[in-house]
């Protein structure tokens, strides 16, 4: 294999990963909005921690195997229309991801401190926390933009 | 490394990206069902039987239409491609190997996690069962193979 077919494949595969890593956020958000108990809540977020390290692994890697494809292929330049929006989307997708991780780990601190204590019955706090709307909607500008990033890694847009 | 090896005709786009989307849908399925029954394994009882049933529903919401997306995308963009050229490459047999011997791999994989849902509910201490972790063993060979695809696909050996 060419360092490009190496780069490519492993740009891909990191997409992969962070794609893979959205869709089980999305089936672990819709099952947690049906959750009024710590317990369930708390197995959802066990399904959910492989995606933790793949939209990690993934998102780096997209990024920087991506920098490096765009340096490397002449013809292609960073400030691209295409590769500048698909990294505007990464920004995007990244922040509003880490914002609804960091929401859903301080709810799974809470839900394993029911269970610490005991409380294992339906908890309205807990339940009230898991259906907000706020990290729903920034999951939903998270999943846009990937496909966005996808769109844009497709079709290339003036290249 | 010259541009011309990143750049395909216009008409493959909106097929490639059908097929791209619904591989990373796949994967991702595939990996929430791998994560939920793994969880579901050191489980029993009603936690074991919760998750096995979130393993069920991802399969069928995430990973069959991801795999229809996939297998649909691929056909289109294969007859934009090659038409009606009947030598096709290494690269486009080991992806229908993988989409083709995949989707019975995955037929089998749905039934025994349909069977692990109604093993779990009916007894054998919630748990999902012989029919569960054979489902986790297809699955987790399924998530290889279509690594393996995805090699496939961006260093397209014999083309």
């Amino acid at each position: 294999m060419t360092l490009y077919e190496w780069l490519l494949f492993l740009h891909v595969l990191a997409a992969f990963a962070m794609i893979a890593s959205s869709v089980v956020f999305t089936i672990v958000a819709v099952a947690l909005r049906r959750t009024e108990r710590p317990g369930p809540a708390l197995l959802l977020f066990d399904v959910a921690r492989p995606a933790g390290v793949l939209v990690a692994v993934g998102g780096l890697g997209t990024l920087v195997l991506g920098i490096w494809l765009a340096i490397y292929l002449k013809g292609y330049e960073l400030w691209d229309g295409w590769i500048a929006g698909a990294l505007v989307l990464w920004l995007v997708t990244g922040g509003t991801g880490g914002r609804v991780g960091k929401y859903f780990t301080a709810v799974r601190k809470d839900a394993e401190a029911l269970v610490e204590r005991g409380e294992l019955e339906p908890n309205d706090q807990l339940a009230a926390a898991l259906r907000a709307g706020t990290p729903v909607a920034l999951h939903a500008v998270s999943v846009v933009a990937l496909l966005g990033i996808l769109l844009l890694m497709i079709f290339k847009p003036g290249a | 490394m010259s541009i011309v090896a990143a750049i395909r005709p216009d008409e493959w786009e909106a097929p490639l990206f059908l097929h791209v989307l619904g591989a990373t849908v796949l994967v991702g399925g595939l990996v929430a069902v791998l994560s939920a029954l793994a969880v579901a394994w050191r489980r029993e009882g009603p936690d074991a039987a919760f998750v096995t049933r979130l393993a069920y529903r991802s399969f069928l919401l995430a990973v069959v239409p991801g795999y229809v997306l996939m297998r649909i995308g691929a056909q289109w963009t294969y007859s934009r491609e090659f038409g009606d050229n009947v030598t096709d490459p290494d690269w486009v047999n080991i992806g229908y190997i993988a989409a083709d011997l995949g989707g019975v791999l995955l037929l089998a994989a749905g039934v025994l996690a349909g069977l692990a849902v109604r093993s779990a509910r009916r007894g054998d201490r919630g748990r999902p069962g012989l029919p569960g972790r054979a489902a986790t063993v297809i699955v987790a060979v399924l998530i290889v193979a279509y690594l393996v695809a995805v090699w496939a696909m961006t260093a397209k050996p014999g083309s």
